[in-house]
């Protein structure tokens, strides 16, 4: 290593990761041979419906608290949170706290009597005491959309790994892995439904656990275990000084912007309760005690890990620095894997290995989230859609499975192709994005179904169809996808709408439309049907 | 899956009101016996479903608003009150750092406060009803 290379820090961490380029191929290829061999194992003792959809149902509630932790911890709490704090200090934090609050929605709300109540999908419950095909239709299109938004940001962040890691920053090679990642979840799906993917989510919650264990324990040996000391330079390396451990670095400096962290805040902690690929895990264990005891240790195993974030981000940028996270991707999405090399040792094996273990790390991620995100939609596609929309409740088990692994293959395909757009957007603000729409157009549809008597179809439709379409669209005019240097679209300007998060508009306007729908609504509620739906999910009786 | 009056309504309509679609003859399904609909319309007038509803809305719900009220509050005087939240507590410890643990620390007792109210008052209410009417479909 010459001394001029130091200068070339994007340069020089090329060429050290291009030494080392077979030992990173081979961790990653170890991790996927394993978990297609689980894969394959699972999609053996797939054979009815209720096990591709619901794995059986037979998981434990450790199983499945580990599967959920596995299935929310995505490449935006690893990868997006550690460089979001890495960059804006504390304004990064919030993301931790915002995502591990939001469980008490899911644990006090929702969990249970979805469990009770649903079958397959969050169309079940949705639709349950509504006239079917409009419900269902709508809760199928808003699945597949909030999915496709969050595997959007997977896809951002499977890209700045490859570029990280094997040293290539064209195109090309970014488009390669995002195709890479296309296909394993296409196979994951297709060949291991709810069980092959939940065998994975939970092997990737322990090796995530256990890398970010690992880093943290390293940064914290760097300073003694005096995480005052941690703080204290990371605020001064920042350049910023102590504002680093202040809120408002990021959000702080206009009213727009302080309007834009409470959207941010509000879509987060409203959002989960809301994320289809998180309800149907709900489905996987056999009772409601199970669901909530299974939310239990996801709230464990996540808050422990968000924690842990603190140490990374900080970390990152007290031993890193600002510039040289920038210079490798300039939202900050690379500072773990860097951070990871950098505790290892720059340009030594040490380095490289442990470089290599933590993106292999942030790949299970990855592959993890988007495998429980394409079960969700496709689920929903088959179950709401096909089955009980266009073949109006008469297709056999056979039949909706096929269509299942079909609809797989497409939405596997139609991420690939977004997931090469997705560029240098911090992946963590992508994923906020995923969680205002469902808490926009899901979350109020769930609340009013299961607790409001007067709700109606019409209710249901103007919520879902009214949240969906809003929160899309003012992303759409956000300086997002346009306007400014780091969005999507960055040499046009269509941006009227200020705020990044829709959150704090559509969030709202979803509850008001379901609210006002159902009271200007001629259509007199199905008290029959309420009786069920309130029955059954309060107590359990008949579920499946 | 029984028809009453509600439901063949909307199917005149043309909207289908199957919940799901039949069980194919030779299939794994698990789907158990349901009570009718009457039998649930009358569980739900019932006190002692209106016990259960209470134990759980009375519990879930104002904690709910709670949770919501203090992470929101947190929310705002992170925007709001700077100087406040920058105000050292201890070391480089500031007032933010501390109240983003304590919501952390807030979260994990109120998931241990729900799960034990649930266990004891929700749980042994919900089985007694559950079984008896799955006893009678």
């Amino acid at each position: 290593m010459s001394a001029a290379a130091h200068s070339h820090t994007v340069i020089l961490a090329a060429s050290s990761t291009t030494e080392h380029r077979p030992l990173i191929i081979s961790l990653f290829a170890v991790f996927v041979a394993a978990t297609l061999a689980i894969t394959v194992w699972a999609g053996r003792q797939t054979k009815s419906a209720s096990d591709f959809y619901a794995g059986g149902r037979q998981f434990t509630a450790f199983q499945n608290g580990l599967a959920v932790s596995g299935d929310y911890m995505s490449a935006a709490s690893f990868l997006g949170i550690a460089g979001a704090i890495a960059l804006f200090g504390y304004d990064g934090f919030l993301y931790s706290i915002g995502f591990l609050v939001a469980w008490l929605v899911a644990l006090l709300l929702v969990a249970e009597p979805l469990r009770n109540s649903g079958r397959y999908t969050m169309g079940d419950v949705l639709a349950y005491r509504m006239r079917q095909r409009p419900v269902r239709t709508a809760a199928g299109v808003s699945t597949i959309v909030v999915s496709i938004f969050y595997l959007l940001a997977q896809m951002a962040g499977a890209g700045v790994l490859v570029a990280l890691l094997l040293g290539i920053t064209g195109d090309t090679g970014k488009v390669l892995i995002v195709a890479l990642v296309g296909v394993l979840m296409i196979l994951y799906v297709t060949i291991g439904g709810m069980k092959g993917t939940t065998w994975v989510q939970m092997v990737k919650a322990v090796l995530l656990i256990a890398g970010a264990l690992l880093m943290t324990f390293m940064v914290l040996w760097k300073f003694d275990f005096n995480v005052s000391d941690l703080l204290g330079t990371a605020a001064e390396k920042s350049g910023h000084g102590t504002a680093f451990l202040e809120p408002g670095l990021k959000y702080g400096a206009t009213g727009v912007s302080k309007l834009d962290f409470i959207s941010l805040g509000i879509a987060l902690v409203l959002g989960t309760a809301g994320l289809p690929h998180i309800l149907i895990r709900f489905y996987t264990v056999p009772t409601a005690k199970a669901a909530r005891k299974s939310v239990n240790w996801a709230i464990g195993i996540i808050g422990a890990f968000y924690l842990m974030t603190i140490a990374l981000g900080f970390g990152a940028a007290a031993l890193i620095g600002p510039d040289e996270i920038k210079a490798k991707n300039p939202a900050g999405n690379a500072a773990a894997p860097q951070l990871a090399e950098y505790l290892g040792g720059v340009g030594t094996t040490g380095g490289a290995v442990l470089l290599a273990v933590i993106s292999a790390v942030a790949f299970a991620t990855i592959l993890a989230v988007v495998a429980g995100l394409t079960l969700a939609s496709s689920s929903s596609f088959a179950h709401d859609i096909y089955a009980n929309v266009i073949r109006r409740g008469k297709a056999t088990e056979k039949e909706e499975m096929r269509a299942a692994r079909w609809a797989t293959v497409a939405i596997g395909i139609v991420s690939i192709a977004l997931g090469a757009m997705a560029r240098d957007l911090n992946v963590a603000g992508l994923v906020a994005l995923a969680f205002a729409v469902a808490a926009s157009a899901n979350l109020p549809t769930i609340l009013y179904s299961l607790f409001w008597k007067r709700f109606t179809t019409q209710g249901a439709l103007w919520s879902i169809y009214g949240g969906l379409a809003s929160s899309v669209f003012l992303v759409l005019f956000s300086p997002v996808v346009s306007g400014k240097a780091s969005s999507m679209f960055p040499d046009v300007d269509f941006a009227w709408f200020p705020l990044e998060n829709p959150g704090l508009i559509s969030i709202p306007l979803g509850f008001l439309l379901g609210w006002i729908g159902s009271v200007v609504s001629k259509e007199e509620p199905d008290a029959g049907k309420y009786a069920e739906l309130e029955v059954k999910s309060l107590t359990g009786t008949g579920a499946h | 899956m029984k028809t009453t009056a509600e439901n063949t309504a909307p199917a005149s309509r043309g909207e289908s009101v199957a919940t799901d679609a039949p069980p194919p003859p030779g299939s794994t399904d698990d789907s158990p016996a349901q009570p009718t609909t009457e039998a649930f319309v009358a569980t739900q007038k019932s006190a002692e479903f209106a016990e259960l509803r209470r134990s759980h809305r009375s519990f879930a719900f104002p904690l709910t608003i709670g949770f919501i009220a203090w992470y929101l509050l947190y929310v705002l005087l992170s925007s709001y009150a700077g100087d406040f939240m920058g105000a050292t507590v201890f070391a480089n410890f500031n007032v933010a750092f501390v109240f983003g643990l304590a919501q952390f620390a807030t979260t994990f007792l109120i998931a241990w406060f729900y799960s034990r109210h649930a266990a004891t008052k929700i749980d042994p209410k919900a089985e007694a009803i559950k079984s008896r009417l799955e006893a009678d479909a």
